[in-house]
């Protein structure tokens, strides 16, 4: 197999859009092919996460529309759904195929446009991606799911829900310091000096989870471009590699054992590190899946940053922010940035190669310039887990 | 038609569905299997074992006990469930091994950290009638805290 390279990224502003979904995708495919300095011809095949297009514009089967937008039809074009991991597993395909030598150069990201539904109608596409028999009469929610996860943690660690519920707010607290840091978040310049009683004092969702411990409903979209790594330097002096890929599966919540350690996580994440040759401790910055803040701590956990348990309180002392031990969604993550859910693995990727090439916003960027990066997206409640681990170097 | 293939075709795949499982919910019975091979308990019904994958299974009936392993109170529902707001979703850990995911009947406003760990009951189901994209209405169990009786009823049936 051959290595694969990042030579181009594109992002749209995420938040509320005016634009089509096929409009989205197409901005942040044509930054991507600019910032690449390729030729839209030498694109070979289209790879696009997308969640739920049916519900939000009546649109399915999008990818073969967005090739067409950018006059690419005929070529391949596909769409990933893994729910909120959609992009990340698109990229993933993208990178095997590309390292399989069928291809040469690839788009793939992935696009979402949620917030024109409401919550409550979002509120239930989302749930979708429950495990529909069982947990759809019950009425779960994804903030529910997360609330259930949470007072497992609680129980486990002997953490009161009181306690936790502040550790948790940490998270929300340093992810929207970094969203309103970065001009592409849906809360740029908004809540980006929040407090810790602001998150606990807001809105219960899903006890023990308030509304700011709960990403928000977004529109955007994210793309790369990729081509084989001896390639790259023809188009760009700062590639960008992907080391390891790792994928897994979940399945009902009531088959899990414990929903604060998804076996589904922890066998991606350390397929990814097998993969690339790597582990935690190799690892300068990491884009994971905050969709709420317990499962920032859970993902921590689960990757083998923190032992069981001891992710809130290392967060609570700032071994996740910006000259700790591992810096933590720096680009805002979930909660600060936006989730528009098909996008969001793009959009990490995105953000790690900004940290890899030095040019993340002023605040968010590591000093001195990462080497190693690694994303965790979550897609359902634990059903489809991916990770990607990009470096410098190969 | 050969031998082989007639037997392929009357093999039984499914020895519980998932519509009878929901028929037992209503009539006040959590069914499951049995495997043959590990003898553990499956619950809901799959094709195979959830512990081993083994093939054999037979239907049992669950005595519907079990402990309360976590819960949470919805107050910002999805589209259908706005009436029922605020409801407890709750996971059990039944006596005979699986979990199951189901409603916990109490007061929402009086539930706290410390109901995790409690004996529950099964003492009903709760039939969601449905929306456009369900396949129909569908049931699940709901289950009461045995030290402390039934403080309000959520809409069983």
């Amino acid at each position: 197999m051959r290595d694969v390279a990042i030579i181009g990224i594109g992002h749209t502003k995420f938040g509320r859009a005016s634009e089509t979904s096929l409009e989205l995708f197409s901005e942040a495919a044509l930054q991507a092919v600019d910032d690449a300095g390729v030729d839209l011809k030498e694109i070979e095949a289209l790879f696009q996460g997308a969640a739920l297009p049916g519900f939000e514009e009546g649109q399915v089967t999008p990818p073969g529309f967005s090739a067409a937008e950018l006059n690419l039809n005929p070529i391949p074009a596909t769409r990933y759904e893994g729910a909120c991991a959609s992009a990340s597993i698109a990229i993933r395909e993208a990178a095997m195929w590309v390292a399989a030598g069928e291809y040469d150069m690839v788009i793939a990201g992935g696009v979402e446009k949620a917030l024109l539904m409401g919550t409550l109608f979002a509120t239930r596409t989302f749930a979708m991606a429950c495990h529909a028999p069982t947990e759809g009469p019950v009425g779960l929610t994804f903030p529910g799911v997360f609330a259930m996860a949470a007072r497992q943690y609680s129980r486990n660690y002997g953490i009161s829900i009181d306690k936790l519920r502040e550790k948790m707010a940490h998270v929300s607290v340093k992810n929207h310091k970094h969203g309103a840091l970065n001009p592409l978040a849906q809360f740029y310049k908004k809540l980006g000096d929040l407090k810790v009683e602001d998150v606990i004092n807001s809105r219960l969702v899903a006890d023990p989870l308030t509304l700011l411990d709960c990403c928000p409903f977004s529109d955007g979209a994210a793309a790369i471009v990729l081509c084989a790594a001896e390639e790259a330097r023809r188009y760009t002096d700062d590639p960008v590699y992907i080391l390891g890929t790792g994928q897994g599966s979940g399945g009902p919540l009531s088959k899990m054992e414990d929903l604060t350690k998804p076996v589904s996580r922890i066998s991606s994440a350390r397929m990814a590190f097998k993969h690339a040759g790597l582990k935690p401790s190799d690892i300068d910055v990491l884009e994971l899946h905050d969709c709420f803040t317990i499962a920032e701590l859970i993902a921590l956990e689960c990757m083998g940053f923190f032992d069981w348990g001891e992710a809130a309180d290392a967060t609570e002392e700032g071994q996740t922010e910006l000259g700790g031990k591992i810096p933590t969604n720096m680009s805002g993550g979930l909660i600060g940035k936006g989730h528009p859910i098909g996008a969001t693995g793009a959009s990490q990727v995105y953000w790690l190669v900004k940290q890899m090439r030095g040019e993340a916003p002023k605040g968010n960027q590591i000093d001195p310039v990462p080497e190693y990066g690694m994303t965790d997206t979550l897609g359902g409640d634990f059903g489809t887990l991916c990770h990607i681990i990009l470096g410098k170097g190969k | 038609m050969e031998g082989k293939e007639q037997e392929e075709m009357e093999k039984e795949y499914t020895v519980l569905t998932f519509a009878e499982y929901e028929e037992g919910l209503r009539n006040g019975k959590l069914l499951g299997l049995r495997c043959a091979s590990c003898k553990k308990i499956t619950c809901h019904p799959m094709p195979v074992c959830q512990w081993c994958g083994g093939r054999s299974l037979e239907r049992i009936e669950l005595s519907g006990e079990g402990e309360l392993t976590t819960f949470t109170v919805i107050r910002v529902p999805s589209e259908g469930f706005e009436d029922d707001a605020p409801y407890i979703p709750c996971l059990v850990k039944t006596k005979e091994g699986p979990c199951v995911v189901g409603r916990l009947d109490y007061d929402a406003e009086q539930a706290t950290q410390e109901l995790i760990g409690k004996r529950v009951r099964m003492n009903g189901s709760y039939t969601y009638k449905g929306d456009k994209y369900s396949g129909g209405a569908h049931t699940c169990p709901v289950f009461e805290i045995q030290e402390n009786k039934s403080v309000t009823q959520i809409n069983a049936d």
